[in-house]
């Protein structure tokens, strides 16, 4: 008489040599601490469930090969018979099965299935690594990214898991915010140490009249959520300067400039290089705005451009300067626009040029921007540039203060 | 004749224009040949030596004269001079 499904499962189990979910975090632990990322070469795990399976996560470094395909896969991923391979499944049954066949039908000579499954293992509270799944919401939310195939689920994903510091909730940081919110940017970093004024609702869209008085980084934050609720705000409300840019800085993908004065850009760009940041930096003044991309030791830097600042009579941002309401709203969604295309690495993004726009002729022009071999920042390596010297050019502040 | 192109905060020394059409087979004779229309723009682009400062820069077509040959760098004629000075409006 034949067995049973579950006597069969039995009998296979008692022939094929089990372990323990420990012994298994055990062998993980010192692959990595022998090659310092992942499981060592010498131990291969395989995940044997189905795919629709995995989205809950499966072990650090395990391959994902469905019993169903494991005979046919199983060479290219472990071309090596004699190689140490753990297998494992939801809860130990078809990993048994898979075992037997690896060994029996296959010659593997060192093959063990997981007691328990990924359900002990994960009982037992060691890490899991979930991998990257779309909720049904966002595949709605999306769904017009998802169209296009230059975005795609890979662009899209990309941005779910950028990191973009926007310096400034003003003209330029108010359409950047709120777009690249609704396109499900990440991390939104937010620096600003102002609250919102009457004045500024000629043009800083992210804000509005039933914030007034309320810091800017709190009222970008309600209207971030209220678009897009799961992306992760970060307030900075401060004034960048040089004793926290470095930390504030750190750990983003991408810095999006728009801070209306000279100092600040010229720290930004040392710090940036420093940390070899991409800066998406744009300039505004009455009808014109300038736009440009710098990706430090890819391309030209701020100082490249321009190697000092104008004095402050001849530099508009030092004092109260007229600008068009949508002006700062068409930079900084070019702006935008340079960060999703980094983000995904899509186009040509605007690296070594400046782009000039003109709203009054509705003109563009525009610009070669060369690395400069004697740029007293960008012609050393990152780091020779001493923090004492980041943001520093002669006498500006005296400049500045001197004109009010 | 090549076209100068001024931006927002030169035109007022400009009596307002954005472009000025002048002669010069150099960028050093076309800044002169604008200075001779508007003298107020000198002030703002050179330095009293006539060298450009540091903080302005003027590009021909595009390219940065400062990569180039300078004051000194070619105009080809019906070129586009741009002056561009540093913003810092956010």
């Amino acid at each position: 008489m034949s067995p049973s499904g579950a006597e069969f499962i039995k009998q296979i189990k008692s022939e094929v040599e089990e372990v323990d979910p420990s012994d298994v975090e055990s062998l993980l632990r010192a692959g990595e601490s022998s090659n310092g990322h992942g499981p060592s070469p010498r131990v291969a795990v395989v995940d044997v469930r189905e795919s629709d399976e995995l989205v809950s996560g499966k072990l650090p470094g395990a391959t994902a090969i469905p019993r169903g395909f494991l005979e046919s896969r199983i060479e290219a991923t472990i071309p090596d018979r004699s190689q140490k391979v753990v297998l494992y499944c939801a809860s130990g049954a078809r990993s048994a099965l898979a075992a037997n066949t690896l060994v029996r039908d296959l010659g593997y000579e060192d093959v063990v299935s997981m007691k328990g499954g990924i359900t002990l293992w994960k009982d037992r509270g060691y890490d899991v690594e979930v991998p990257f799944a779309f909720t049904p919401e966002q595949r709605q939310r999306y769904s017009r990214h998802f169209l296009l195939p230059e975005v795609g689920e890979e662009g899209q994903r990309k941005l779910l898991q950028a990191k973009v510091l926007l310096l400034g909730a003003g003209g330029l940081g108010s359409p950047t915010a709120l777009y690249l919110a609704a396109a499900g940017v990440g991390t939104i970093g937010i620096v600003d140490d102002d609250t919102v004024d009457v004045s500024n609702l000629q043009r800083q869209v992210i804000h509005s009249t039933a914030t007034l008085g309320v810091a800017k980084v709190d009222s970008a934050e309600q209207a971030i959520h209220a678009l897009n609720p799961e992306v992760k705000v970060v307030k900075y409300q401060t004034r960048l300067d040089s004793s926290n840019i470095m930390d504030i800085l750190e750990g983003y993908d991408l810095v999006v400039d728009g801070v209306d004065n000279f100092p600040t850009r010229y720290l930004l760009n040392d710090a940036s290089v420093r940390l070899k940041i991409p800066v998406v930096s744009a300039a505004i003044l009455g009808f014109e705005g300038q736009l440009s991309v710098f990706a430090p030791y890819d391309g030209p830097c701020y100082r490249c451009l321009f190697p000092v600042p104008p004095p402050a009579e001849l530099a508009p941002s030092c004092g109260a300067n007229g600008v068009l309401g949508v002006l700062p709203g068409t930079m900084g969604l070019l702006q935008a626009t340079e960060v999703m295309k980094l983000v995904m690495g899509t186009g040509t993004p605007l690296i070594g040029r400046l782009l000039m726009y003109d709203a009054l002729e509705a003109t563009t022009t525009e610009l070669k921007v060369r690395r400069d071999p004697e740029c007293p920042i960008c012609s050393r390596p990152p780091e020779d540039i001493a923090p004492e010297e980041m943001g520093v050019f002669p006498d500006y502040e005296a400049f500045c203060a001197a004109a009010g | 004749m090549a076209v100068v192109k001024l931006p927002t905060q030169l035109r007022a020394a400009a009596g307002g224009d954005g472009e000025v059409r002048v002669e010069g087979e150099t960028v050093g004779a076309v800044l002169d040949a604008l200075y001779a229309l508007h003298a107020e723009l000198r002030d703002r682009i050179a330095d009293a030596d006539g060298t450009l400062r540091r903080f302005v820069n003027v590009y021909v077509n595009g390219d940065d004269i400062r990569f180039g040959d300078g004051l000194k760098t070619p105009v080809p004629a019906g070129a586009e001079v741009q002056i561009l000075p540093a913003v810092a409006g956010g």
